[in-house]
Formats: structure tokens, C-alpha cells, sequence
């Protein structure tokens, strides 16, 4: 669920980023305030726990293959929500440096969607809601299923938003989101069995570890918090549904641009032909262009292989000119690093 | 399992090669920092269709890696692991975007193949700046940076004892992974249930660790900072570095020189 930079805009990247700055900074001064100061190393630990117990897997039944932990809730139910959340966006900051799990751009899109989610919506509204300090292991089980499946369908949903609100990736929202929420519905469940067999485990042989968060925690998630919580999801989407709606013009705009034959390709060979090549490639352009039937396609290409000449050698000199370009300039970034090379080693 | 293992080995690889000793190892963190950022963002600022304008942000990774002397083998590493994950993403454009934008005489090629072509790019450029600027600053230095930044102490602290941690519990789960699996006969025990005590003893042993830490920190007087060996100031070589590279992206995001030559060339030519 790690999101990349290449699928996503500068715009989204920095609203996220600017959400989970705010964040982190209030869970920061939060933890600073609340917590005891054993805490602090605790924390550390912990995120490197979730490394840990990410190379341990074990077979799902059934199916032949292997799930391991994401560990976004089971942070939340050792820690509380604010240490929980620092704990998860430092292991993603680490990922994303040295794993290359997710970039640096998309680090505050994935810090929001894996760590948000989990710890300030599914473990304060879902889990303790369901399972309030001193319950049994079954409800604790139903807690954490419901609370895993609740956190990572979020996680999926705001995934498919800012990939489609940042317009790199051409999958349409539909079908993104019937490819994406199915499969975090079966993440989620495997989740909510491993969190619930640890939790259940730490209970019987720890049993005031999973007593003692629950009591530094309860005080914390009042009902201001939530309804802050819930005013800046709010927010966000309401802000990205409005890009949404600004950026889906210049989708359309390009459409029809490319459909009328006025793509991008045309500017570049005025400067070489001319305005009269340009005329001409106009003139060229249209008949193939505007007529976009899907009946009477092959007549059409023959027809635009035989009298076009002129055209077919216009497009032909752009895309061979892009070509050998930017082949050249790799080339020569490689020659500069060669030389740079050279005269630092000798 | 092996992936992470692997990336664990990478991990420590790209940690000794920060405490190199070149002129880019030796400029502020900040510096390095705010450039690749910059970086990051103008080739992700690119619209969806651009591939020549991407191929001149390369200069930025090839120079870091010529100048500072890291085996470029170690980047292209991480490249091979990364870029079959673009590419598994970047498939559904070609098969939802099927408008021809180029052609080649009468090969015709579509919006969604041009905008496969660019995801990788953008890939392996914002990869490839990522894993530049850990290897030539080290994690210690990028959250040194971060809190000059004004990234909040707690966030640094936790951070830095994340990275701490991580090597020695990585160890200790690949250890406790090989033991099961080779104690397990036809599946045996690798199911959830134990699963579930395998990762709950390894928490508790965590805890404990924690509490030792917490300890032996106090007795050596810890103050919720940890201290650097290598003190630096942003001064004018910083400046210069930071400047010179983000005019040179500015010129690379507004100027399409690969466009420009390649016109050039096929101008002469023709």
C-alpha cells in the first residue's frame, strides 16, 4: 500500500505532506506532555519490533500463501494514538530512505494512509469502542478484526483518491477502487487475526502491558478529539474533491486536443519547418483526426499511409528528434559523471 | 523474507558508505537534503505525458554518485528492486489509455504506453535521488537536518532510536524465522497460532530490552538528545551547492533540452 513519487502530483504530495507535518508535530508535544519518560525508548523499540516481526511469516491456510504483520494497530493498542502515530511515521520515514518503500514526496501520503487510519480513527472509534479495558479475548479478537478491516479499507479508499486526484496513473476511480478495497479487505482480516493472536499472547503473559495503555490512553481521546479528528478527514477530502473538480477539465481539454490533432507534438516543428510545414501538417492532420468512426478505420489508415507522405515524415521527424535527444542528453549526463569520476579519482 | 533480508544486508551497506570522506559527504545535511527535495518535486511536477523533459534530471544522481565516489552498483541495485513495482502499477495505463499520441511512420504509439514510459522515469529519478542522498548523508545526518529543520525533538529522538534498534531486532527475527522453519516438518507450525507467540515473545523481549535501555541511558545521563560527531554550518560552499542545483532543475523544468538538440541534430541532417 506504499504509494511511489512517480504516481503522484507535486500538489497532492504537498497537501499530505502539510497534514502529517501538523500531525506529528501535535502528537510530538502530546507524547512530551503525556507520557512517561520510559516511553521514549519504548517507542524506538517498538518501531524496530515491526521490522522484526516483518520477517517472520507465517502460511495463511488454505490458500499456500504467507501474510506477516503491518503492526499500524497493534502500535496503537501498546502505545495510545499519539505515540502510536510517531512510531509509525518514523518506521515509514525509514522505509521510504532505505528500503525504497515509497519516496520522499509520497512519505506524507503514506504516513497519513498507514498511520492515521489505524491509530486515530480504527483504534479509538473501533477497537475500544468494541473492546474497552478488562475485555475477553473473544471481543478483543472482534475488535481487533473490526478495527484492522475498518483501518486499512480507509487506508485503501484515500490511496485511490490522491492516485486520482494526482492524474499520473490513467486507472479511472471505479475501477481502482474495485481492484484496491477487496484486496485490503482480505489484508485486513489477516491483520486483525495476527494483532488479535499477539494481543491475546500478551494478555495471558504479560497481562499489564495490554491493561497498562489502555489507562494513559483513555483520557486522551475525548470527544473534542474526535470530532477534530473526523473536521480534518473532512477537510481533506473536501479539499481534494475541489482539485477533482479544477483538475478534471485540463484531463478533457487534453482529450479533445489529442482527438481534434492539436497534441503537443505540433509546436516543436515550427521552429524547423516553418510555417508553411506547419500549414501543411495541419491540413494533413484533420482528415485522419476528425473523423474518429470506429467503422471504415482500415480504408482511413490506408488511405492516411497513401496520400499523406508529408504528414507521416512530420510526426515521424518530432518523435525522432525527442528520440535521439534525449538519448543524446543521457548520454551526456553519463559523460559528465564519467569525467567527474576521473578527476576525483586521480 | 529474503527481500528483506536482502534489504536489511543494503541497509548496512548504505550506512558505511555515509561515513565516506568526499566533498559531498562533507557538505551540511541541510543542503543535501533541501536539494534532493527540490529535486523530487520538479521531476514529479511533470505532466503525465512528458518523457525527453525527465532524461536531463539523471545529471543530478550521476554527478552525486561520480563526486562522491559511491560504487554506482549500489544504486542500481535498489533501482532493479524498485522499478518492477512502477512497472507493475504503470501497466494500467497502457490498457486504459489507448488515444495514439506519437507515431513512427505507421506504428502508432498511445497516451498510456508514452505515460508507462514516464512513470518509470519519474522512478527511477526519484529513487535514484533517494538513495544518493542517504549514501552520501548518512540516516544520522538527514535527522540532523530534520530538526534543523524544526522537525519537533521527540519525532527526531524516535526516529534515531528506531534506526538504532533496527539492526539488532531485524537479527533477532530472521533468527527466530530460520529456527522455526528449520524445526518444521510438512508446514508444521507455520500457521497463525504460532505465529501469534513467536511475534508475542519477541514483543516481550522487546519491552524488556526497552526497559534496559531506558536504564542505561539514564545512568549515562541522556537528556533526550543525542550528540553528533561531526558539527557543520550551512556556510557558502552549502550555499553554492544549494543554489547551483536548484537553478540548474529550474532551467531542466522550464527548457526541454533533450527537445532542443534533438531539433538541432535532425535540423542538420535533414
Amino acid at each position: 500500500m506504499h504509494m511511489a513519487d512517480a504516481l503522484i502530483s507535486p500538489a497532492v504530495g504537498a497537501v499530505l505532506w502539510t497534514a502529517t507535518a501538523g500531525t506529528i508535530a501535535c502528537c510530538a508535544r502530546k507524547v512530551r506532555q503525556n507520557l512517561d519518560e520510559r516511553k521514549v525508548p519504548l517507542m524506538g523499540v517498538l518501531g524496530a519490533f515491526v521490522f522484526a516481526a516483518q520477517m517472520i511469516n507465517f502460511t495463511i491456510p488454505g490458500t499456500g500463501s504467507s501474510g506477516h504483520l503491518g503492526g499500524g494497530l497493534l502500535l496503537a493498542v501498546l502505545l495510545g494514538p499519539h505515540a502510536a502515530f510517531l512510531t509509525i511515521a518514523s518506521v515509514l520515514v525509514v522505509q521510504a530512505l532505505f528500503f525504497a518503500d515509497g519516496g520522499l514526496l509520497a512519505l506524507g501520503c503514506n504516513i497519513f494512509n498507514l498511520g492515521f487510519f489505524p491509530a486515530f480513527i480504527a483504534y479509538p472509534l473501533v477497537y475500544r469502542a468494541i473492546a474497552p479495558a478488562g475485555s475477553s479475548q473473544g471481543r478483543r479478537t472482534a475488535a481487533s478484526l473490526a478495527a484492522a478491516v475498518a483501518g486499512l479499507q480507509l487506508g485503501a479508499f484515500s490511496v485511490v483518491l490522491e492516485t486520482v486526484v494526482s492524474g499520473i496513473s490513467a486507472l479511472p476511480f471505479s475501477s481502482f477502487v474495485l481492484l484496491m478495497q477487496p484486496i485490503h479487505l482480505a489484508i485486513g482480516i489477516v491483520e486483525g487475526l495476527v494483532t488479535a493472536a499477539v494481543v491475546g499472547f500478551m494478555a495471558k503473559a504479560h497481562p499489564e502491558i495490554i491493561g497498562a495503555a489502555p489507562r494513559s490512553v483513555r483520557g486522551d481521546v475525548g470527544f473534542r478529539q474526535v470530532v477534530v479528528s473526523l473536521l480534518a478527514v473532512a477537510t481533506i477530502i473536501a479539499g481534494v474533491v475541489s482539485w477533482c473538480a479544477s483538475g478534471k477539465p485540463d484531463g478533457l481539454e487534453w482529450a479533445i486536443a489529442s482527438v481534434a490533432g492539436k497534441g503537443e507534438l505540433k509546436s516543436p516543428t515550427d521552429g524547423v519547418h516553418g510555417g508553411l510545414a506547419t500549414l501543411q501538417n495541419k491540413i494533413a492532420f484533420f482528415p485522419e483526426y476528425s473523423f474518429p468512426k470506429p467503422a471504415g478505420q482500415g480504408a482511413k489508415e490506408a488511405a492516411a499511409l497513401r496520400d499523406a507522405p508529408a504528414e507521416g515524415e512530420g510526426r515521424l521527424g518530432t518523435s525522432v528528434s525527442g528520440i535521439v535527444g534525449g538519448g543524446l542528453t543521457l548520454a551526456v549526463a553519463f559523460l559528465i559523471g564519467f569525467l567527474l569520476r576521473r578527476r576525483v579519482a586521480s | 523474507m529474503a527481500h528483506i533480508e536482502t534489504a536489511l544486508r543494503d541497509l548496512n551497506r548504505l550506512d558505511l558508505l555515509a561515513g565516506g570522506d568526499s566533498a559531498i559527504h562533507r557538505l551540511d545535511p541541510r543542503a543535501k537534503v533541501l536539494v534532493t527535495l527540490v529535486y523530487i518535486v520538479s521531476v514529479v511536477s511533470f505532466g503525465r505525458y512528458e518523457v525527453s523533459g525527465l532524461i536531463p534530471f539523471a545529471i543530478f544522481p550521476l554527478v552525486m554518485v561520480a563526486v562522491s565516489g559511491l560504487p554506482p552498483g549500489i544504486v542500481v541495485r535498489k533501482l532493479l528492486v524498485v522499478l518492477p513495482f512502477a512497472a507493475l502499477v504503470g501497466l494500467f495505463n497502457p490498457l486504459f489509455d489507448r488515444e495514439p499520441l506519437l507515431s513512427f511512420g505507421s506504428l502508432a504509439v498511445s497516451g498510456g504506453w508514452v505515460s508507462f514510459v514516464s512513470i518509470i522515469l519519474r522512478a527511477a529519478l526519484t529513487v535514484g535521488g533517494a538513495v544518493v542522498l542517504v549514501a552520501v548523508t548518512g540516516f544520522a545526518g538527514v535527522c540532523r537536518a530534520l530538526q534543523r529543520f524544526g522537525v519537533p525533538r521527540a519525532f527526531v529522538v524516535q526516529l534515531l532510536f528506531l534506526y538504532r534498534y533496527i539492526f539488532v531486532l531485524g537479527d533477532e527475527g530472521i533468527r527466530m524465522s530460520r529456527a522455526r522453519e528449520l524445526r518444521s516438518f510438512a508446514g508444521r507450525g507455520m500457521g497463525l497460532r504460532a505465529y501469534g507467540s513467536l511475534l508475542g515473545s519477541l514483543l516481550l523481549r522487546t519491552w524488556d530490552r526497552a526497559e534496559r535501555i531506558h536504564m542505561a541511558m539514564l545512568s549515562r545521563g541522556f537528556q533526550g538528545e543525542f550528540h553528533a560527531r561531526r558539527e557543520s554550518s550551512f556556510g557558502r560552499r552549502e550555499m553554492a551547492f544549494t543554489a547551483g542545483w536548484c537553478f540548474l532543475f529550474m532551467l531542466l523544468r522550464f527548457v526541454n533540452v533533450p527537445r532542443l538538440i534533438g531539433v538541432l541534430v535532425t535540423g542538420v541532417f535533414r
